[in-house]
């Protein structure tokens, strides 16, 4: 048996871990999913193509984080759970909407095909909403007033805009002609609107949180990661740059705003982490406090550190199957 | 004011019978798709991958919808019971966690190359991705079903203050009625997923389907289900004798037996009321649920009445298991005269067909009633005689609880007929142009 300490450490890091790993890979088709239009059939399809095998296993990285928060804090998971009822909720909502759209949609009689394509999309966008609003509410720590209501509905758009960022820049990746062009163009406002994003939560959130104001500004390793929001800045003004040089040449570096993306995407999850560390559920329960029995845990270390580089070989394995440029879908 | 409680068991059946209805198909449909894939690649025969091809959308479409209810149920234990966790989680945690990281990552990854590869991929590894999308499939089911088992016959563990805490997770994860409640569950999955192939291939042939396909699936199915049938019977059998060794409240509760008696008859059907605590309108066979239970004509089954208090609501439980147990003897029956037909005429008639028809979702229906009996039959525990349920419930208020009861019934009465809906389609769309569809073959590789 471990020390609970050490425990403590290893089970957070796991589920950071899964939750960055979720965001970027159902972020992506979450993105996908908003960017769908309504109309365009042939590009429905090609949209949906770029994703089809890889949905599924993107949303277990959610189970995952949630399954972790269950099994290693159970105490910060019931507190967590119980304070977002309602927008957990309409997340499942959207997400039962957006999975079993996908694939009705090709099954179904062609008539409701349409009607599936806006599931998907609603889904997708309820589904990203959701999360954003959840993540609102958590950093202010679940207080229930006006102001935070509208801060968590501001943080439902600007996840909405991350993950139409980093679908635009999926598409840009994986698909060629008027898609890829579009994409261009919806990559370049989404990384506007995130921008925006990103600097109102690093200005409002060391204002109304004491805690976090000191974790940043207070302490001398803050001096060492107060360069972290400049740099997410500049990949900003840099992700512009590569996407006006995108229209001109789609297909040199098309990977290149993808990348960019995840970098944006690990900084501020590492903000977010810096920020509430040691605490799960912020000012009230630290993951020291909130583990569970340390004999249990180390129960469950030994599939993890067996099981989890397993999974991420495979996931590489079914990448590289699909990779290049997005084909046809058809069931064979 | 809304009863939370009330609302949030309401709330969790309903999401837990929807769920279970996708698994109990995907399970064993896996293995039907490894077997039609195996034939292909053994027998370069196309009618195999037409088989596979049309069986394996439908596999996609069942396993979709069991993903989103199986999120939906992940998230349900931190929203409506806290308590379930905070007090069981350090058993049940690492049991779903392991299922998290040993089954879910492996099915849904190799299902994209399963579903969307065949191009991409050697033959061989394709089929290698089917095969582990089976193999996920089942070892899902090993670990859920371990946690159920383990609470309804706990072992292994300690308790202090109220919390569970690990002893020996081999005893925890080989609980006594483990075993037992695997396989019943394995079968009742084969029983299943056979009817459906059965039923919606007998539906293509009474649509005049004269492709070879749907003949061959038919048969196949209907073998499996003539297999599979009397066995379910036999490990039913099994399962009730060891639920009479450790759960008796719930087998008096299934065959309404109230005062402790020696040589208790057998119910065919009765009415039991708990107020007056006796039965109506009894239909019985002198002395039988004694030798079934105990093997003896005068063996003693012990009553409701010792377990006062204790004992499940007893209608639910007496009557789910008669539908569970009538659907099984019809199954044995259907399977048994269809499959015997066929070997006699290679055709089967279309009464026969239509009867199969009628019993597409037979399996769904003998699998709830059967689930009800086991889950209402553990009532009022969650933990069998340790914990109540009530000790765990949310602090949610019941609005809320409410709000999302009714969102969930909408969308669960929707999706389920869309699924329905969508299973004939597929099988009137493959009678008039699917199959003619013909994959040309290409140095080894499928275009």
């Amino acid at each position: 048996m471990y020390s609970a300490d050490y425990l403590a450490l290893f089970y957070s890091a796991l589920m950071a871990l899964a939750i960055i790993v979720y965001a970027v890979l159902d972020g992506y088709d979450l993105g996908v999913g908003i960017l769908l239009p309504g109309k365009n059939k042939p590009a429905a399809d090609t949209m949906i193509a770029s994703i089809g095998p890889f949905w599924d296993a993107n949303e277990t990285w959610l189970v995952l984080a949630v399954g972790l928060a269950l099994i290693a804090f159970p105490t910060a998971h019931s507190i967590i759970l119980q304070a977002l009822y309602l927008p957990i909720a309409f997340m499942l909502l959207g997400l039962i909407l957006r999975g079993v759209a996908f694939d009705f949609r090709a099954k179904a009689k062609t008539r409701y095909r349409e009607t599936w394509d806006r599931c998907f999309k609603l889904g997708s966008l309820i589904t990203a909403f959701s999360q954003g609003y959840m993540l609102g509410l958590y950093v202010m720590s679940f207080e229930h007033s006006l102001a935070s209501h509208l801060f968590a509905a501001l943080s439902g758009v600007g996840v909405i805009a991350a993950y139409t960022l980093i679908g635009a820049a999926w598409l840009i990746m994986k698909c060629e002609g008027e898609i890829q062009n579009s994409a261009i163009r919806w990559c370049r406002v989404s990384n506007l609107i995130a921008l925006l994003g990103v600097l109102a939560v690093s200005v409002v959130n060391p204002l109304i949180n004491t805690y976090v104001q000191t974790r940043w500004f207070g302490t001398e390793i803050s001096l060492l990661l107060l360069p972290l929001p400049l740099i997410c800045m500049v990949l900003f003004v840099l992700q512009d740059r590569v996407l006006v040089k995108l229209k001109h040449t789609p297909n040199q570096g098309c990977w290149l705003p993808f990348a960019i993306t995840v970098v944006i995407f690990l900084l501020c999850f590492f903000g977010l982490l810096y920020s509430f560390f040691p605490y799960v559920v912020p000012g009230e329960l630290t993951i020291y406090k909130a583990l569970a029995d340390p004999s249990a845990l180390t129960f469950m270390l030994y599939g993890v550190v067996l099981v989890v580089p397993a999974i991420i070989g495979y996931t590489l394995f079914s990448y590289r199957v699909f990779w290049g440029k997005t084909q046809d879908l058809s069931y064979y | 004011m809304l009863d939370t409680l009330l609302l949030s068991r309401i709330q969790f059946a309903a999401n837990i019978s929807f769920h279970i209805l996708f698994p109990t198909i995907t399970i064993a449909l896996a293995w039907f798709l490894v077997f039609f894939k195996f034939r292909y690649d053994r027998t370069g025969e196309q009618v195999w991958l037409r088989a596979y091809r049309f069986w394996v959308k439908i596999f996609a479409l069942t396993f979709a919808l069991g993903v989103v209810s199986g999120i939906t149920m992940s998230f349900q234990f931190g929203t409506n019971w806290p308590g379930f966790m905070e007090r069981i989680g350090n058993i049940a945690g690492p049991l779903l966690g392991y299922e998290v990281l040993t089954a879910f990552f492996m099915e849904a990854t190799f299902l994209g190359i399963m579903l969307f590869g065949m191009k991409r991929v050697s033959p061989r590894l394709h089929t290698f991705s089917t095969l582990i999308v089976a193999v996920g499939t089942t070892l899902s089911a090993f670990w859920i079903l371990s946690l159920n088992s383990w609470l309804q016959t706990p072992t292994g563990y300690t308790l202090v203050d109220g919390v569970f805490y690990p002893q020996s997770w081999f005893e925890i994860i080989f609980n006594p009625s483990f075993g037992y409640r695997f396989s019943h569950m394995l079968l009742a999955s084969g029983l299943t997923a056979s009817f459906l192939v059965a039923g919606i291939s007998a539906y293509r042939l009474l649509k005049n389907d004269h492709k070879h396909a749907p003949k061959l699936t038919l048969k196949v199915a209907l073998s499996v289900a003539a297999l599979l049938a009397p066995l379910q019977m036999f490990v039913g059998d099994l399962h009730g004798l060891n639920t009479f060794e450790h759960q008796p409240q719930k087998v008096a509760a299934m065959e309404g037996v109230w005062e402790t008696e020696q040589g208790a008859p057998l119910l065919l059907f009765a009415i039991p009321d708990e107020t007056a605590r006796t039965n109506h309108f009894e239909v019985a066979i002198p002395n039988l649920a004694s030798l079934i239970l105990t093997h003896e004509l005068d063996g003693e089954i012990k009553g409701l009445n010792e377990f006062k208090g204790e004992h499940p609501p007893v209608k639910p439980v007496f009557f789910g298991f008669r539908i569970m147990v009538g659907i099984g003897v019809l199954m044995i029956l259907v399977a048994a005269v269809a499959r015997y037909t066929l070997w006699r005429r290679s055709t089967l008639p279309d009464w026969q067909l239509k009867i199969l028809v009628a019993m597409t979702f037979s399996g769904w229906i003998a699998t709830l009633a059967g689930w009800y009996v086991t889950e209402i039959g553990r009532q009022p525990f969650m933990v069998n005689g340790l914990v109540k349920i009530e000790e765990l419930v949310t602090s949610v208020p019941g609005e809320h609880v409410l709000l999302t009861l009714v969102g969930y019934l909408t969308v669960y009465a929707v999706l389920l007929t869309a699924y329905i809906k969508t299973l004939f389609y597929t099988a009137r769309n493959a009678v008039e142009v699917e199959e003619y569809q013909t994959t040309p073959v290409q140095g080894g590789q499928y275009v």
